[in-house]
């Protein structure tokens, strides 16, 4: 069997169809055991008390912002190199749960941060720097919103897509490097308190909680703009289910 | 570069020169704009000296970025509406000459006049003299990468529906690096310290915005225009 077949948007539905419910199953369990384990089985913090909880939404958010970014640019870039047009759809898919994630990320980190360190939000480097990109990718949301033709949507996102990749480190080091410049910060995030192995594990498991929930969720929507795209030909019309 | 090559640069240069002398007013839009900015802060915040000349690095500096923003629209508009756009992609030359060129035309018209009159901004928000000539040496280095990067945005964002905004969207989070060391350059050689690092790390960001962005606009011209 060749793995190309499921380029084909048309064998590709089929399969994403089967695929959602599993990566939400998996989602929810891994979901209520790291939760489980972060409220009932990890030690309360002796330095931050029960605060530091939210790290368990916090960190996993904070990764997959990330690392949506990264995946979104792998196909964005399949998509322009290769023409194919399932690659675009699935960066296009990737983008909400990226920014839904970074939006995440920042919340819990302002929620963490006002009992901590007494303030809302600090101009910390990696506060600043995830700030910075979710507005990369509200600029990719925005483009593909704003252009009519998908062809060209496709292609025009997938260009910016790689400019920000490029970027994305380029932006991390110099943030860093003012942060560092100006006042030295009161506060440190970097020096994390030496972590007790359960509250790690507990984090992990989170951690693959929010990978399945973003492969499901990214494949669900794959399958809707599919059937945008797609909704004029034969295979999609003889679909039960619409 | 064979000898086409240079003088189709030329010719593309020297019209779009030829173009912004004959529409001055567009020219001086920017540059008032950016002016014009960067006076409205001490109105804002008030005329402290100490503080003034705290915060003028980062002023003049955003107020550049967002100079360079506004006059993005004019890269490629003109030309994409009236199809001359598609006859220099067109050409025998390769197109990321064409825009290389193309870019240098709006740096020379657009980011060359911030570099002239920053100092004298510097001026009014007492910024000593050393931190002047480090003002107009970070600028001189960096708006080249400002013309550079926008063009990007400007290409992505052709005969698209709001594209002023969009290209503000899109541009402004990729000018961050430029703002930060461009800013830090100033207020370091404020403060008495040394800047040649800021200023040789905005060149570094200058020569990458140099490699890459013509073919990323290029490819995106490509897409504009299919």
């Amino acid at each position: 069997m060749s793995w190309f077949r499921y380029s084909s948007p048309q064998s590709f539905y089929p399969l994403a169809g089967k695929m959602v419910p599993w990566f939400f199953t998996l989602a929810a369990l891994l979901g209520l055991a790291g939760l489980y384990i972060a409220f009932f089985v990890a030690p309360t913090d002796f330095q931050q008390g029960d605060a530091y909880r939210i790290i368990f939404i916090h960190v996993p958010a904070a990764w997959m912002s990330m690392l949506i970014y990264a995946v979104m640019a792998f196909w964005a870039g399949i998509g322009l190199v290769f023409n194919t047009r399932l690659s675009s759809m699935m960066a296009h898919a990737l983008a909400p749960t990226g920014a839904l994630m970074t939006l995440i990320a920042l919340w819990t980190g302002s929620f963490w941060g006002r009992p901590t360190w007494g303030a809302w939000w600090v101009w910390d480097a990696r506060l600043t720097s995830e700030l910075i990109l979710l507005f990369l990718y509200l600029g990719y949301l925005a483009l593909v919103a704003a252009i009519d033709d998908p062809r060209r949507a496709d292609k025009a996102s997938a260009v910016l897509a790689l400019v920000g990749a490029i970027n994305v480190p380029i932006i991390y080091f110099s943030v860093q490097w003012w942060n560092t410049l100006h006042q030295g910060s009161t506060i440190s995030m970097t020096r994390a308190p030496s972590m007790a192995s359960i509250m790690l594990i507990g984090m992990l498991v989170m951690v693959f909680a929010f990978w399945a929930y973003s492969i499901a969720a990214a494949l669900m929507r794959v399958r809707c703009e599919i059937l945008e795209r797609e909704h004029h030909s034969a295979w999609a019309r003889k679909l039960e289910d619409i | 570069m064979s000898q086409s090559a240079v003088t189709a640069c030329r010719a593309v240069i020297a019209r779009d020169l030829l173009v912004a002398a004959r529409r001055r007013s567009d020219v001086l839009t920017t540059f008032f704009f950016f002016v014009i900015v960067v006076s409205l802060f001490p109105l804002g915040i008030g005329p402290q000296p100490d503080t003034l000349r705290e915060i003028a690095p980062g002023v003049v500096w955003v107020a550049a970025l967002l100079a360079a923003l506004l006059s993005l629209a004019r890269m490629f508009d003109a030309d994409y509406a009236d199809g001359t756009l598609e006859q220099v992609m067109l050409a025998p030359q390769p197109p990321v000459l064409m825009v290389l060129s193309k870019i240098s035309a709006h740096w020379l018209t657009t980011g060359l006049p911030l570099v002239v009159i920053a100092p004298l901004l510097g001026l009014q928000f007492d910024l000593p003299g050393r931190a002047l000539a480090t003002l107009l040496l970070s600028l001189l280095i960096a708006t080249p990468a400002l013309s550079l990067i926008g063009a990007v945005g400007a290409a992505l964002t052709l005969g698209v529906r709001g594209a002023g905004g969009l290209s503000a969207l899109l541009v402004l989070p990729l000018y961050v690096p430029v703002l930060v060391f461009g800013a830090g350059a100033v207020t370091a050689s404020a403060a008495g310290l040394n800047e040649a690092a800021h200023l040789s790390l905005l060149a570094a960001m200058a020569l990458v915005a140099l490699v890459f962005a013509p073919w990323a606009t290029a490819a995106a011209l490509r897409i504009a225009l299919e």
